[in-house]
């Protein structure tokens, strides 16, 4: 961990990963999230930080938060937000991406907010575009956004990030949220753990920066933040568990395996979360459950990135 | 306040006059033991001729006192058909085998690949078995070859290990997904290793004898194939394999090679490919119609030596009761199988009465490695150790004969052959549950 410069700032012109972001620049992100989450609360919530700016929504893949949470972000600093729809939109004609991407291009937007399907589709769209983008969901590689706004919630219920131990359980292979989460935690200095089924494990799980754990008794065994992932309804038949009754039984967050954790330790999810399979109805609405605290500070955190990425964009 | 409270004295039995031998230590030697409360309370030279007071005496007459044998594949019917054999008739000829404990497969209507068919099959047992009754669960569901079971939880019930019965699973990531979940648990994956699709149509060893009989063979790499391509996945996942039941050299030397390598890899031969092979089937003896086929001789001994040497780690009836209607059938249209509780031990002794393999390593690839290798508490003569015991008279002569078997099929390859070497007396928890007419007084 690198301790944060007080003058750091998040000087760059897009936001594709949080492998090799600072602790500095996170802790300024996180800082300026701190203010808009204050100001979100006030009736007065809007700025004109971005006034005069085009922010334009791409998703190549449903979403509701996430998309949501970025169009109130962008309309809260004053931008222009546009959502492209892409089931309507001439990428289901055939489009390439490059050429979708040349097209919007070709609109002048400022910021691009990308989510695509495929790992390393949003990196490729930047190489091609003028504007600044975002990252808000590239396959199962980064969802930095979304790892800002859990470190985020995490500083602000427990003060710090540093020295905490954050369990991060069940479907980390195919999880974007997960890598990201890990590259975000560890950079600011907390202990993580990786907790799932053999099945549900990346390769060289042990190399991302955690230590493993395919039992979530152990796993969980005195931590602070218990992150627990969503587990995708395809996945649930056999394939990868076998039921979605043995996993919730040997996986899902119930109060049993809740007191394994420490007696303030905080429940999270990024959501939607399916009940009953990863997670326990009561869990999920318990009192040390920042899961709807979560939705909040996406909304803030994406301000301060929006915000950010403003101060580098070009006003001539 | 000091009381004293005196249990009524429990019942022992002492078995002097024995040859005991536990095959887990290597013992083998004159003296007797002590039964109490179903477990083995005392055993040695000191028990040989003296008798504790009021204990009921069984004079062994120098015969063998071994463990129990514990046969880790046996299919019966129940549920769905009981017509071929129920639990109740698997262990009458489990006891009178002398074998203890028994390892029922899922290949069953319907297959056992939920929870609530362990605790049927446990509870079953229990009301009707004779002997110990553990079982072994399905891996994919409906033993389809694609879904995994619910391998935690039906461990949880009491399936000892998971295996996809009679059918191999031959899309590679299902068993590499297998092997790898169920090594979270533990749990150890028996297969059944033959490529459908190498094994065709064939219904016996592929070879001389195949063709001279015109029948389609099956290629013994059928078998190996599998077997490697499951060790590169043990490799993989370091999950906990087992091959159920090889039957060719190339097999025995895969298997030796992931040993060496020390991956959790073992094996199982079944009695059948240790003492028959595929000149046997004759005329078109479907009773020898098996899977894996009966294969060449050389094979045979590959298997035997690959026992004596301890490379396989145990022998298993491979019990499989099918009925006359799908037996008397032209060889290709039979199905396959052959039952095997009853005349396990003494078919196995043939090795032993040819010098092919000592009594003791005989004895411990059918009591104490099935024993660790399942993680059952029987197969061992300690104190403390359920009395699952079993007394043997290793020279007495018999001839089989179906009539005469207690299982409910009678499709026995070994039917009127002769045997030498005789179960007098099987014991379970302490309890005699077979007794060869009245030999042991």
């Amino acid at each position: 961990m690198t301790s944060p410069d007080p003058n750091a700032t998040f000087a760059r012109r897009h936001l594709l990963t949080c492998e090799g972001l600072k602790a500095g620049e996170i802790t300024a992100l996180l800082d300026i999230a701190d203010k808009a989450a204050d100001q979100n609360r006030q009736v007065r919530k809007k700025r004109d930080v971005l006034a005069g700016r085009t922010l334009i929504n791409l998703f190549f893949e449903a979403s509701t938060r996430t998309q949501s949470s970025f169009e109130l972000a962008g309309k809260r600093l004053g931008a222009d937000v546009m959502n492209m729809n892409v089931a309507t939109s001439s990428v289901s004609k055939g489009e390439t991406l490059v050429d979708t991407a040349m097209t919007l291009n070709a609109m002048r937007p400022d910021i691009l907010v990308v989510r695509h399907h495929a790992a390393g589709a949003v990196e490729l769209l930047a190489q091609k575009v003028d504007c600044s983008v975002i990252n808000a969901g590239d396959g199962a590689h980064q969802h930095p956004t979304q790892a800002l706004l859990d470190a985020l919630t995490i500083r602000r219920a427990k003060g710090r990030i540093a020295g905490l131990t954050v369990a991060i359980c069940g479907d980390v292979m195919h999880s974007r949220v997960a890598r990201s989460n890990i590259d975000v935690l560890n950079t600011m200095g907390a202990r993580v753990r990786i907790i799932a089924p053999s099945t549900l494990l990346p390769p060289a799980a042990e190399r991302l920066g955690g230590e493993v754990f395919t039992d979530m008794n152990k796993g969980l065994e005195d931590c602070d933040i218990v992150m627990m992932l969503r587990l995708q309804r395809e996945r649930m038949e056999g394939s990868f568990v076998p039921s979605t009754r043995e996993y919730y039984h040997f996986f899902g967050l119930d109060a049993e395996k809740l007191a394994r954790a420490k007696p303030d330790a905080l429940i999270m999810h990024p959501g939607p979360m399916n009940r009953g399979v990863e997670i326990a109805s009561t869990i999920a609405d318990h009192p040390r459950s920042v899961i709807r605290d979560q939705v909040e500070m996406g909304v803030a955190v994406r301000m301060a990135v929006l915000e950010a990425l403003a101060r580098q964009l070009r006003n001539d | 306040m000091r009381k004293t409270i005196t249990a009524p004295p429990s019942t022992a039995t002492v078995f002097i006059n024995a040859r005991l031998i536990d095959p887990a230590t290597g013992r083998d030697e004159p003296g007797g033991l002590l039964v109490r409360d179903g477990v083995i309370a005392d055993l040695g030279q000191h028990l040989r001729r003296n008798a504790p007071e009021g204990a009921i005496v069984i004079d062994c007459r120098n015969n063998v006192l071994c463990p129990g044998l514990i046969d880790a594949r046996v299919f019966t019917g129940e549920p769905g058909q009981e017509h071929r054999e129920t639990l109740k008739t698997a262990s009458n000829a489990a006891a009178a085998g002398g074998v203890t404990t028994i390892v029922v497969m899922p290949d069953t209507t319907p297959v056992i690949d939920q929870v609530a068919l362990v605790d049927f099959i446990q509870r079953r047992a229990r009301d009707n078995a004779l002997v110990n009754v553990h079982v072994m669960a399905a891996m994919t569901r409906e033993l389809n070859g694609e879904e995994m079971t619910e391998i935690g939880l039906l461990q949880r019930a009491g399936a000892i290990a998971f295996t996809n019965g009679k059918s191999t699973i031959s899309n590679t990531r299902t068993m590499r997904q297998v092997l790898n979940y169920a090594k979270d648990f533990g749990a150890l994956i028996v297969h059944h290793t033959e490529d459908p699709y190498l094994s065709g149509s064939g219904v016996m060893n592929s070879g001389e004898v195949s063709t001279r009989l015109g029948l389609p063979g099956v290629h013994k790499f059928a078998e190996t194939i599998v077997i490697e391509r499951d060790v590169r996945l043990v490799e993989m996942t370091g999950g906990r394999y087992h091959a159920a039941n090889i039957s060719c050299s190339e097999s025995l030397e895969t298997i030796r090679a992931a040993k060496a390598k020390n991956l959790p890899v073992t094996c199982g031969v079944s009695i059948n490919h240790l003492t028959l092979n595929e000149n046997d089937i004759g005329p078109y003896r479907t009773f020898l119609k098996l899977r894996p086929p009966l294969r060449s001789e050389p094979d045979r001994e590959a298997m035997v030596q690959g026992l004596a040497a301890g490379d396989i780690d145990i022998i298993v009836s491979c019990h499989d009761p099918q009925d006359v209607d799908v037996k008397r059938r032209p060889f290709a249209e039979a199905t396959d199988g052959a039952i095997g509780l009853e005349t396990l031990l003494a078919a196995a002794l043939r090795l032993y009465h040819a010098d092919q393999i000592g009594l003791v390593p005989l004895l411990r690839a059918m009591t104490s490695n099935p024993a660790k290798l399942l993680g059952l508490p029987g197969g061992i003569l300690e104190i403390g150790a359920p009395a699952d015991l079993i007394i043997v008279d290793l020279g007495q002569p018999w001839v089989v004969d179906k009539a005469q078997l207690r299982s409910r099929s009678k499709n026995s390859p070994f039917d009127e052959s002769k045997m030498q070497g005789r179960v007098l007396r099987t014991l379970v928890a302490g309890e005699t549950v077979y007794q060869y007419d009245d030999a042991v007084r």
